[in-house]
């Protein structure tokens, strides 16, 4: 149901495996691709024309500032994949914030109250996961309702005061970098959840299942892909994932307040879209989802460092998001007019 | 021949009572009213006072506009998230006509809020209808781009109630027999595209189209055309809440009506507005904004920190999701049922 909303009532494109191209062609000239492209150039054009761009301090504020962004797209593109969608991110974000805020005032050490944050996330996405495979409702709605409830849930508690007396030991580590090198530590997990979920997507059944449900959920099903299951699993994923990202973005700033990251969901769906997954669901990968969230954030430094209004980056993410799908779908169709009727449409 | 005509008379009347305690809005306008009911008993001054009678009708005016293009779009199973950005562009826009052309007309300023959020919807449905791109993808871009055109537009500028005229800035204030103008504006607004989905050929499209968009292009309605104009009628819409919000709020800056989408999705879906299209009406989407802003209100008044209110809002959609698959699943049985017995 929700795959139809979003593709707007167009039928879901066919992924087929075009090999009547050459392999370095297949490889280099696709979707991921053209982000990657996308984002060498502008590295190289900042570094040239931006003065400090190149600087090591850049890239580690660079890191930082996306970090959050980075962590959420990863079950982001999964739960994408499939074709449904997940709104509700930012505002679990804020949730595990109070969480861990207000634990910590009450005497709780951080570890401890961190742990209780994740599980305050893990049942937030549960219940998305809920609502939406067993009672079968649109993940579109539920997240639009669960965005406003997290999110509510999160102000009432702190209301409007803010939490800011962390132990420094742990402040001081979201914003460590990595020995003499300017990679910040928390990069560490990013990998290491980079490296699990590239795994789960992209070389194990269960992924398979996940492109399988976003090309068709019910011939998934008929497959013997547990479609339910499946989705219920990504959902909660979401949830811990960016409880976690809200671990981070507490103790990076220091302050757990109700309104923090407010409005995160739509950076994340946008870079995740940007890297070339498919709305559609049944398409993308995570490599270029990385890109993706690179080149909105190697922009969006770079254009402050030139002191252009920090809102700019604003439309430029818009500009590109737009510009990025309609591109893909102008190509279709002059490839579709291409095609002699009879052949198979070579749609990507 | 008479009695013939009364008891037809009779059947109607009997026949809009039934549709009426059947239709989904009902349900929503009854707890709208037990809200207002139950606040009132709390606090007389909520609805007795003439203040708080004049905000109960005025403030959720500007929502509900935003909330009957939202509805138009969504019933044609597309969505605009840019509602809000578009909202607070043509805000700004009708700061600067006032500041820049001196002596300015007021109907002219409505026109021009119109005409600029309606080329703002337009470029939003060019791009969903010709592209074939999903419209979600679509709004959340010109989410952003319209956003970041205002704020550069804008920068840390603000227009202020000074440099609008007063007559314009009494609109927002101003009541006509106790209700207030801007309430009259949006309500007419609300009949009129009310009986345009309700009668209208192409209203009754745009129904077609959300229920089946493939159906409806094989049986040969333009679906191109009618979600192009279900996208610039939003736009347009927005725009016009947009110079309300200017006359209404008298201070306007680069971030006005920020979040509005997701107000105006969620009063669409509270009232009864199906996500994926083709069914709910925008008397529904009406309703579920002023259940939206009257919660808000009322509230404090109950006793509850307004901190929570939108902890509530986002109860309240999930409840009315709920709710409408529940009845479906009841329906369809029921329909399977009559079928089978046939």
């Amino acid at each position: 149901m929700t795959t139809d909303l979003i593709s707007g009532g167009t039928a879901t494109p066919r992924v087929y495996k075009d090999y009547s191209r050459p392999l370095w062609q297949r490889i280099l000239i696709t979707r991921e691709g053209a982000v990657y492209a996308a984002l060498i150039l502008v590295i190289i054009g900042a570094t040239l024309s931006v003065r400090n761009f190149g600087s090591p301090i850049t890239m580690t504020y660079l890191l930082l500032d996306v970090t959050p962004i980075l962590l959420i797209a990863l079950p982001m593109t999964l739960v994408i994949v499939t074709g449904e969608i997940d709104l509700s991110v930012a505002s679990v974000v804020g949730l595990s914030s109070v969480v861990l805020g207000t634990l910590h005032q009450a005497g709780l050490p951080i570890p401890a109250a961190a742990l209780v944050a994740i599980v305050v996330g893990a049942i937030a996405g549960a219940f998305n996961g809920f609502l939406i495979t067993v009672v079968g409702l649109p993940s579109l709605a539920v997240t639009i309702g669960t965005l406003a409830l997290y999110r509510g849930l999160a102000v009432g508690l702190l209301g409007t005061t803010a939490v800011t007396d962390f132990t420094e030991f742990w402040t001081d580590l979201a914003k460590s970098k990595i020995g003499g090198t300017g990679v910040p530590t928390v990069m560490i997990l990013f990998v290491v959840l980079l490296i699990a979920f590239a795994i789960v997507l992209h070389f194990t059944p269960f992924g398979r299942g996940i492109f399988a449900i976003g090309l068709s959920s019910e011939a998934a099903k008929f497959s013997g892909v547990h479609v339910e299951r499946t989705k219920f699993i990504l959902f909660v994923l979401t949830g811990t994932i960016s409880a976690l990202a809200g671990i981070y973005y507490t103790l990076r700033f220091g302050s757990a307040r109700g309104d923090n990251a407010t409005g995160l969901e739509l950076s994340v769906i946008a870079a995740v879209l940007l890297g070339g997954v498919s709305i559609f669901g049944g398409r993308g990968a995570l490599h270029g989802v990385i890109a993706g969230v690179l080149l909105i954030g190697v922009l969006g430094s770079a254009l402050r460092l030139a002191n252009v209004t920090s809102d700019v980056i604003n439309i430029i993410t818009g500009v590109l998001l737009v510009a990025s799908v309609v591109s893909t779908s102008v190509l279709n169709w002059v490839r579709a007019k291409r095609t002699r009727p009879g052949e198979p449409r070579k749609t990507r | 021949m008479s009695a013939v005509s009364t008891e037809t008379t009779a059947n109607r009347v009997g026949w809009a009572l039934a549709s009426f305690f059947k239709a989904r809005e009902t349900g929503i306008l009854l707890a709208l009213v037990i809200i207002v009911v139950v606040t009132t008993a709390r606090n007389p001054n909520f609805l007795f006072s003439g203040d708080g009678f004049r905000d109960l009708l005025l403030t959720p005016s500007i929502l509900l506009l935003v909330a009957v293009g939202q509805a138009i779009v969504i019933i044609t199973r597309n969505v605009d998230l840019s509602v809000g950005s578009v909202l607070g562009l043509t805000a700004y826009l009708t700061g600067r006509l006032f500041i820049d052309v001196p002596g300015i007309p007021i109907i002219v300023v409505f026109l021009a809020g119109l005409v600029f959020g309606g080329f703002l919807g337009l470029i939003n449905g060019a791009l969903v209808a010709f592209a074939k791109v999903p419209a979600l993808v679509i709004t959340l871009g010109t989410l952003y781009a319209y956003r970041g055109i205002n704020v550069l537009w804008t920068g840390s500028d603000r227009i202020n109630a000074s440099d609008m005229p007063k007559p314009f800035l009494a609109l927002g204030t101003q009541s006509i027999l106790f209700i207030p103008v801007l309430t009259i504006i949006a309500v007419v607004v609300l009949i009129a595209a009310g009986w345009y989905m309700r009668n209208q050929r192409g209203g009754r499209e745009l129904y077609a189209i959300g229920s089946d968009p493939d159906a409806a292009n094989l049986y040969g309605l333009n679906v191109t055309r009618r979600v192009l104009v279900a996208f610039v009628v939003c736009g347009a819409l927005a725009g016009l809440a947009g110079v309300l919000y200017a006359a209404r709020y008298g201070t306007v800056n680069s971030q006005a009506g920020s979040g509005f989408e997701l107000e105006a999705v969620g009063a669409a879906v509270i009232g009864g507005v199906a996500i994926f299209g083709g069914s709910g009406t925008v008397w529904g989407a009406a309703i579920g904004a002023y259940l939206l802003f009257t919660i808000n209100r009322a509230l404090p008044i109950l006793g509850v920190q307004d901190f929570w209110q939108r902890a509530v809002v986002g109860v309240l959609i999930i409840g009315a999701i709920v709710l409408d698959r529940l009845l479906a699943l009841r329906q369809s049985r029921r329909l399977v049922e009559a079928r089978d017995s046939e």
